[in-house]
């Protein structure tokens, strides 16, 4: 059987359960998932011993990867990897990797990959308005929506093995600026709630932060939002211009569903609505519609939420 | 002085519809625009010359119908636009490589490009231009300053981080604060003027295949509610049902 490298997704420092993800990508593909997992400590590697599927598991250790570089870490990585298709996550960081990774072998970066069948590789394009079925004749680097592949069980027990590695580091980190809030960006987060013009005004984004904080997600908001007030930055835009998200829930309050948004959330696991105008583009993508002013809604989905989380 | 590339692509309006024609996009009767984000790779590329002196070169891939892009490139203030010619469609390895080898012969310090086109989403191009070239690259940058090195700043997990980026480099540009100057009326005329330097390559067969392209598929009819206070209810459901809380 032919062997599939899978990158480990590495966040802070640790490994991200959406590597368990990436197993199941590549067992789609008919191979064998070796995982790579790339550590400054060799112990960051045990963190996925437990994936169930994995054929082996190699603790690729290196001081390159202790701040992101794309040069650094895929010259790194590029030294220990078996030949073969490489499987990352399509996070942002990740997905760079991928391409920097496929260039330096001189093979082609598939991304956002969301359906894996007989070999054939299936991704969004236009923001997510269609689909694109594309075929392999050769090695290549793909990459996996988040949330989207079933996880591969815990029950397993792969023994890891390290491989020191080293590399080619191009930039170097001044300094790093903490967001001043505690609360997760739109790309990190599993849940997001977001706010529309329907709003009213950027004051009341409050209302969706404490249901954020309560739930431990992430606020976002519509290009509409964005552009009307300053002070919702583009950092929290979700959209064809902003951030492509699949969280595994996604609530809209006072949006009402542009093409310009849908393309940016379309793809999250389950979709909350809450729009006073039934007729809003929105609630045709919505798991749960709510036709009520935010006003109303906000407070009682507050309320509930906090007992039910409490 | 400082020879500077930006890249641009020209992609669909990012307003329009997509439609199938058999089991292809038809994009024939859609509106086709310069890609957001390079848009903010023109800009960053026009201050970064201001900054230090220099020309800007915008370099495209496409048939002639791709002139446009680079005319509005021109229209905003670049100096010098080209195309690779080339109407197929290029898996990245081919796509890459036919750009590396035209940079190479033009000579260049920095190479801007968008975070990502507006119709593949991919994002491939600038990191792995920079790793065929052997430069360093920065991706989804949301401020540059620029001198020796570049400063640019860029999210990373809890904030964003600072990054010395030293020349030659690829930068890949997200919007972040920049505003995008528009193009004004001599700009324009002097765009209609401009010649399209049109470069011929070889290009590298493809090993990633376009198979079909299809409509995403349809969501099952969801639930809806009547009032705020259905709000309970749909929580209850998102923990019972939907097991995402």
């Amino acid at each position: 059987m032919t062997e599939t490298i899978v990158i480990a997704e590495i966040v802070k420092g640790a490994v991200h359960p959406t590597t368990a993800e990436l197993i199941t990508a590549a067992l789609a593909l008919g191979s064998q998932p070796v995982v790579v997992v790339p550590c400054t400590d060799a112990s960051v590697a045990d963190g996925a011993a437990q994936f169930s599927g994995a054929a082996r598991i190699l603790a690729a250790k290196s001081d390159v990867f202790s701040n992101y570089d794309a040069a650094g870490w895929a010259s790194a990585l590029d030294a220990i990897a078996p030949a073969g298709i490489i499987i990352t996550s399509a996070s942002p960081q990740s997905k760079d990797l991928a391409a920097r990774l496929a260039a330096r072998r001189g093979i082609s970066v598939v991304q956002d990959v969301v359906q894996i069948e007989g070999g054939n590789l299936t991704s969004p394009i236009y923001s997510g308005k269609a689909m694109q079925t594309v075929s392999l004749s050769g090695d290549a680097v793909v990459t996996v929506r988040p949330n989207v592949f079933a996880a591969a069980a815990s029950d397993g027990s792969t023994d890891v093995s390290v491989v020191d590695t080293t590399g080619n580091v191009a930039t170097a980190v001044q300094e790093f600026m903490a967001r001043a809030s505690t609360r997760l960006d739109v790309a990190e987060a599993n849940i997001i709630i977001s706010g529309g013009r329907g709003m009213g005004s950027p004051a009341n984004f409050t209302h969706l932060e404490a249901i954020a904080d309560t739930l431990g997600a992430a606020v976002g908001a519509s290009r509409a939002a964005v552009d009307t007030w300053d002070d919702i930055p583009h950092s929290m835009q979700v959209g064809q211009t902003g951030k492509t998200v699949n969280p595994n829930l996604y609530i809209a309050v006072g949006i009402s569903g542009a093409i310009q948004h849908l393309a940016g959330m379309r793809s999250s696991k389950y979709i909350v609505a809450i729009n006073k105008d039934a007729d809003a583009p929105i609630f045709q993508h919505a798991d749960y519609g709510i036709v009520a002013t935010w006003e109303e809604a906000l407070p009682v989905l507050q309320s509930t939420l906090s007992t039910m989380m409490a | 002085m400082a020879n500077i590339i930006v890249l641009v692509k020209q992609v669909p309006d990012t307003n329009a519809r997509i439609v199938l024609s058999g089991d292809r996009v038809d994009l024939s009767a859609v509106k086709k625009v310069m890609s957001p984000y390079d848009e903010f790779a023109v800009e960053t590329a026009l201050q970064h010359r201001e900054s230090s002196g220099g020309e800007v070169t915008a370099i495209t891939v496409g048939g002639a119908g791709a002139d446009k892009v680079l005319k509005d490139a021109k229209a905003i203030g670049v100096d010098n636009i080209v195309r690779i010619d080339c109407d197929a469609s290029l898996d990245s390895n081919a796509l890459q490589s036919i750009l590396a080898s035209v940079i190479s012969s033009l000579g260049a310090e920095v190479v801007y490009c968008g975070k990502s086109a507006a119709d593949t989403g991919a994002g491939s191009t600038g990191p792995g231009l920079a790793e065929r070239l052997g430069w360093a690259s920065v991706s989804n940058t949301i401020s540059v300053e620029f001198g020796e090195q570049l400063s640019v700043v860029t999210p990373a997990a809890g904030g964003n981080a600072r990054i010395n980026v030293p020349l030659p480099a690829v930068v890949s540009c997200d919007k972040g604060n920049i505003k995008v100057r528009k193009p004004n009326v001599k700009g324009i005329m002097q765009a209609k003027k401009a010649q399209v330097d049109v470069r011929s390559v070889d290009v590298l067969a493809s090993t990633v295949s376009v198979v079909a392209h299809s409509m995403p598929p349809a969501k099952p009819a969801g639930k809806s509610y009547q009032g705020g206070a259905a709000a309970a209810e749909v929580a209850q459901l998102l923990r019972d049902e939907a097991n995402v809380i």
